[in-house]
């Protein structure tokens, strides 16, 4: 084992966990206020491209990351605008936003770069410092105090437990749902602006990866709370580093050591480490006066 | 005139979708109108147009079915996709390992293999469901994941050819394959892969429709999606309508596997599927959850993969990733059906079941 578990390892680990951690405490604002968001990977994938081509074109990774981050909250407005304003189904309209940023990057890459759906290769020295890491890691207890502590969390948690309550003590629930989709759109954006123009130095068609839907899974896995989740996106950003580095070793294949998140979160889902309790309004549109 | 107003809905959508798609085509610098001749243009000509857009419908009426049967139930299965990778890799693996067999033993012997192995796959987050409360849509996703790492797996350690450099199985046996349309059919070409799985698409768009509305199991999956309360009230055993749903949905999903490994390539071949699962979304929603709807979505979309295709080559600016935006805005506004409600918004609700999350 010697030579796989080393400082290397923890510091890939907590790089490869950035990303996965500024999608999942957007998620984690979403749904605590009662929203599923299932379209975390488009956007990321919107957030990456964005940062990508903004940074090509002005040579400044910081105009990037400002631009994915209106880019992601104005995609989450639209999934907002459908879930809350005309009550679709979130898990329905999360795919489409999922699909459509899988295809709408890629088919604008071509068009601009002539290329088959990513961006050129941008310099070392256009790239996002470590930045976008010590942002992640500090967010974690902001997150926690926001919640908890500050009116604006309290308001959020009473959309997502009980919207009726909320509506009668005065609180405008569909504001507060709609403030917080949008601030979890800004942050999966971020973690897929550090994808391209921090870890990567460019846009590749899909290349997050299914990133956004294993954040999902970490929220679950830290059952909603911001500190667990933390622990679950290093857990499985772990779990990345170790594929990587083994692919030379390969004592195990790596295939088998890539569904551990995936396998470990459907144990908790299932119950057997604790109960994983969702947001009591989760998924369910709310309609005043019914 | 009740199948006409059915149809309103999904047409608006289509239409604000490709009014849409429009905008990106002329923003990227091409001409719309040229664009959209031909986009379809190409998938309706005779032959290979509409041979190419049957057989890349074919997948799609699968997992469109798929996606419908679950949700008749209540449930989102977002994991047809990995059901149908499960699938396609069971039915290879039967296909080799069995190579020896008659064809009249062989061929249905692969096509269940197909069948069961997509269904175990998708009763497995029915069991999670009923039997622990795990919400299907994320077991379904995360399933999606360990289904294609664990075929991608088996293909690379125990089913590859010696020395093949693709990350595919050895092809299955003569006997195995199915016969592709060309050779039933005089004058149809018979280097289009269209062939016999999808007659076997439009028997099971038959199938699903009697099973759901003239069975009493159907009737019981239903009830169950239209109120779980009150069909547990009315003496039904909700969490057993929840794993056959589901195990049903995968069998349709992996239905697939017969499409492409027995009638198409003749080996399973490493992420061969691009989103037919994902599609099938698109597909279900488009046919309001209904056999008949889901078969005319499904050719629509098959005809946007068939002139997807042709877009990437011969315009200036667009690729075929226009039809992913397509199906992603079309998905939007179906969902958000109530945008094109605006004038008549006291009406009454689409009657389809409510997800519960």
């Amino acid at each position: 084992m010697k030579g796989v578990l080393d400082l290397g390892l923890l510091a890939s680990t907590v790089r490869l966990a950035t990303p996965l951690l500024l999608a999942a405490l957007g998620g984690l604002f979403s749904e605590r206020a009662g929203v599923i968001n299932i379209a975390l990977e488009g956007l990321m994938l919107a957030g990456a491209f964005t940062a990508a081509t903004v940074t090509y074109f002005t040579g400044n990774p910081w105009i990037g990351l400002g631009a994915a981050i209106l880019a992601g909250a104005a995609v989450a407005l639209v999934h907002a605008a459908a879930c809350i304003r005309y009550r679709a189904d979130q898990v329905v309209s999360g795919m489409a936003i999922n699909i459509l940023f899988l295809g709408l990057p890629a088919l604008l890459c071509g068009a601009l770069f002539d290329t088959t759906g990513g961006t050129p290769q941008l310099p070392r020295s256009e790239l996002l410092p470590t930045f976008p890491i010590l942002l992640a890691f500090a967010l974690v207890p902001i997150t926690a105090y926001v919640l908890d502590r500050t009116r604006f969390g309290l308001r959020l948690r009473a959309v997502g437990e009980n919207p009726e309550a909320a509506d009668t003590a005065g609180i405008h629930v569909a504001l507060v749902r709609t403030v917080a989709v949008v601030l979890s759109g800004a942050l999966a954006a971020v973690g897929g602006a550090y994808l391209s123009t921090g870890q990567s130095s460019l846009f590749a068609r899909n290349m997050t990866a299914g990133r956004g839907f294993i954040a999902l899974a970490a929220l679950i896995f830290g059952k909603w709370r911001p500190v667990p989740t933390m622990l679950a996106c290093l857990l499985f950003g772990g779990a990345e580093a170790l594929s990587i580095q083994m692919q030379g070793v390969a004592a195990i294949p790596v295939q088998l050591v890539q569904i551990l998140p995936y396998v470990l979160t459907i144990v908790v889902l299932a119950g057997f480490i604790g109960r994983a309790r969702a947001p009591r309004a989760l998924g369910k549109p709310y309609e005043k006066g019914r | 005139m009740k199948a006409l107003r059915q149809l309103v809905f999904p047409l608006a959508a289509v239409a604000a979708a490709f009014a849409v798609g429009a905008i990106v085509i002329a923003l990227v610098g091409d001409d719309p109108i040229a664009t959209y001749q031909l986009l379809i243009g190409s998938a309706l000509s005779w032959p290979d147009g509409i041979g190419y857009t049957l057989f890349y419908a074919t997948p799609l009426i699968f997992t469109g079915l798929a996606v419908a049967v679950a949700y008749r139930c209540g449930l989102l299965n977002i994991g047809a996709e990995g059901q149908l990778y499960a699938a396609a890799f069971a039915t290879a693996w039967v296909g080799i390992t069995c190579a020896g067999l008659s064809p009249w033993l062989l061929v249905p012997l692969a096509g269940a293999a197909a069948i069961f192995t997509g269904a175990a796959w998708g009763a497995l987050p029915g069991v999670l469901k009923a039997r622990f409360g795990a919400h299907e849509v994320i077991t379904t996703i995360l399933l999606n994941f360990v289904a294609v790492a664990v075929a991608s797996y088996l293909t690379q350690y125990h089913a590859k050819q010696e020395g093949d450099a693709i990350l595919e199985t050895a092809p299955i046996g003569e006997h195995a394959r199915i016969a592709r349309l060309g050779r039933l059919l005089p004058g149809f070409p018979e280097r289009i892969p269209l062939n016999a799985a999808f007659l076997l698409a439009l028997a099971a768009c038959v199938l699903v429709y009697l099973f759901l509305w003239r069975t009493r199991w159907g009737y019981e999956i239903r009830a169950t999606g239209l109120s779980p309360a009150a069909a547990a009230y009315g003496g039904i055993a909700t969490g057993r309508q929840i794993v056959v749903a589901m195990a049903l949905s995968g069998g349709l999903a992996g239905m697939v596997g017969i499409n492409e490994v027995l009638g198409y390539r003749y080996r399973y071949y490493d992420g061969f599927s691009t989103g037919y699962g994902f599609t099938g979304i698109a597909v279900a929603l488009l046919g309001r959850n209904h056999p008949a709807g889901v078969l005319l979505a499904a050719l629509f979309f098959g005809a946007l993969l068939r002139g997807g295709l042709f877009v990437d080559i011969f315009t200036a600016h667009v690729s075929r990733d226009l039809i992913l935006v397509l199906q992603g805005v079309i998905i939007l506004f179906v969902a958000a059906e109530e945008l094109f409600r605006g004038p008549f918004r006291r009406q009454r609700r689409s009657r389809q079941p409510r997800m519960e999350a």
